[in-house]
């Protein structure tokens, strides 16, 4: 039989045969054809009929199975799983939302108990200072009441001891006036100091 | 195949009946019974999957809401949340061309892909669909897609015919590069088999030069698969981006 170089023919005249068609009748016939001699097969148009209505039937089935079944269900599977993932992230956002109201609170709630046991621990320090201050104060009023009625009464006491020295002085005047002359009256005596004071 | 050095590459491309009732009767073909098992294998899977809707999903659920939401993102990013209209629609033909791609990839599996009409058909659909919605939502000025914003008028009498051809040619471009894609690579991946067989059978020194084809093959089939997933990419995402444009048609 024929070796390599059919082959090889064969291999290629087909290839011619698509651009122009009228190769293919040689090619094919010399090999006794099939049912359907004499064309390359794709374009004999004795096949073409059942082909295309076959191609129709299952096409049509394949659309309709496509499209009425499978490929809704899985549009539902994937809205399905969108709708879920969806849910579970909103659910996740909420608990964290949750959880940071909670922090805040808390923080807030530290925030006020701090800051009214600075008001108490103030308000404590204030009562305190005012109680000494007042204290304090009454403790010195006091004192320096004490202390002005103590130098009113030396004040007192001076004035008298000095509202005494003149009449001293006139005793001590007549007395050594009448121990020196005999006598000497209490007047003069006055007078000598008073004037003697005034020098 | 009963002479191992005598391989056809386009023997794989062949309809045959599983069962038939008769010339012009029912038939049910190899063609036919890949768009049911690739139908069948996606609605067993996307309903199986997912029939249990747990929240936390299992690796098969996974598998599936990574396809819609592949699927979702690539229709709202390319023909905004009014275009979640045709989510189905988007997804229906995404995975319809990925698993029929995919069917193709194992060995002796037809490839329901690889024919022209099937990809024309898919290509028309979507054709249909964005005309059909577009002038249904936007009337008259559906056809503003033809006049081009901020374009001065005298460039217009060259434009809009360009416009309107590119248009046209949509459904041709959408159809034209899945199926060349599934089939070129099919075909490169069978002339490389092909000449593993036929060296291989050449006695020892073509024993060693067939190693040269079988990687080709390995490296090949390996980019078949990115381009059998990347196929379907491509055309789900140019579905999407003719739905965009009948829901904003002034471009």
């Amino acid at each position: 039989m024929e070796s390599e170089t059919p082959v090889a023919t064969e291999g290629h005249e087909p290839i011619d045969a698509s651009a122009e068609g009228g190769a293919v009748h040689a090619t094919t016939e010399a090999h006794g054809g099939e049912e359907h001699s004499g064309a390359f097969p794709p374009f004999d148009p004795s096949t073409f009929g059942t082909q295309l209505i076959w191609l129709a039937l299952a096409f049509a089935v394949l659309y309709f199975t496509m499209s009425r079944l499978a490929l809704p269900r899985i549009g539902g599977i994937l809205a399905d799983r969108k709708a879920r993932i969806d849910g579970d992230l909103a659910a996740a956002d909420s608990a964290r939302q949750k959880t940071d109201a909670a922090i805040a609170a808390y923080e807030e709630a530290l925030a006020t108990a701090r800051k009214k046991s600075q008001a108490i621990a103030e308000e404590t320090r204030a009562g305190i200072q005012a109680d000494i201050d007042s204290k304090r104060k009454a403790v010195e009023t006091e004192l320096s009441a004490k202390v002005a009625a103590a130098e009113t009464s030396i004040q007192a006491t001076k004035t008298e001891a000095l509202g005494h020295v003149a009449e001293i002085a006139a005793d001590t005047v007549q007395a050594l006036v009448t121990q020196l002359t005999g006598s000497a009256s209490a007047d003069e005596a006055r007078k000598a100091v008073a004037a003697a004071v005034k020098e | 195949m009963a002479d191992p050095n005598k391989v056809d590459p386009i023997h794989q491309f062949a309809i045959t009946n599983v069962f038939s009732t008769g010339e012009g009767g029912f038939a049910f073909t190899n063609s036919a019974l890949f768009m049911v098992l690739t139908v069948g294998l996606i609605v067993i899977y996307m309903l199986g999957s997912t029939a249990r809707r747990s929240v936390v999903p299992g690796r098969a659920q996974v598998v599936s809401e990574l396809l819609y939401d592949f699927v979702a993102n690539m229709v709202r990013g390319a023909a905004g949340s009014e275009g979640m209209k045709f989510f189905p629609f988007v997804f229906s033909l995404f995975m319809f061309v990925l698993i029929a791609n995919m069917f193709g990839m194992i060995p002796f599996f037809f490839t329901v892909t690889s024919h022209i009409i099937v990809t024309f058909a898919l290509a028309m659909l979507v054709f249909v669909v964005v005309v059909g919605y577009g002038i249904y939502r936007n009337g008259f000025k559906f056809f503003k897609l033809f006049v081009p914003a901020g374009v001065p008028a005298y460039v217009l009498p060259i434009v809009v015919p360009i416009e309107i051809v590119s248009f046209i040619s949509r459904p041709i471009s959408h159809s034209v590069r899945l199926f060349a894609n599934v089939l070129a690579g099919h075909i490169t991946v069978k002339v490389f088999a092909g000449f593993i067989m036929s060296l291989g059978s050449l006695g020892f020194l073509g024993f060693l030069g067939a190693s040269l084809p079988l990687l080709m093959t390995i490296a090949i089939t390996a980019l078949e698969f990115l381009v059998a997933a990347l196929q379907a990419y491509v055309f789900a995402v140019l579905t999407a981006m003719y739905i965009n444009d009948a829901i904003h048609p002034s471009h």
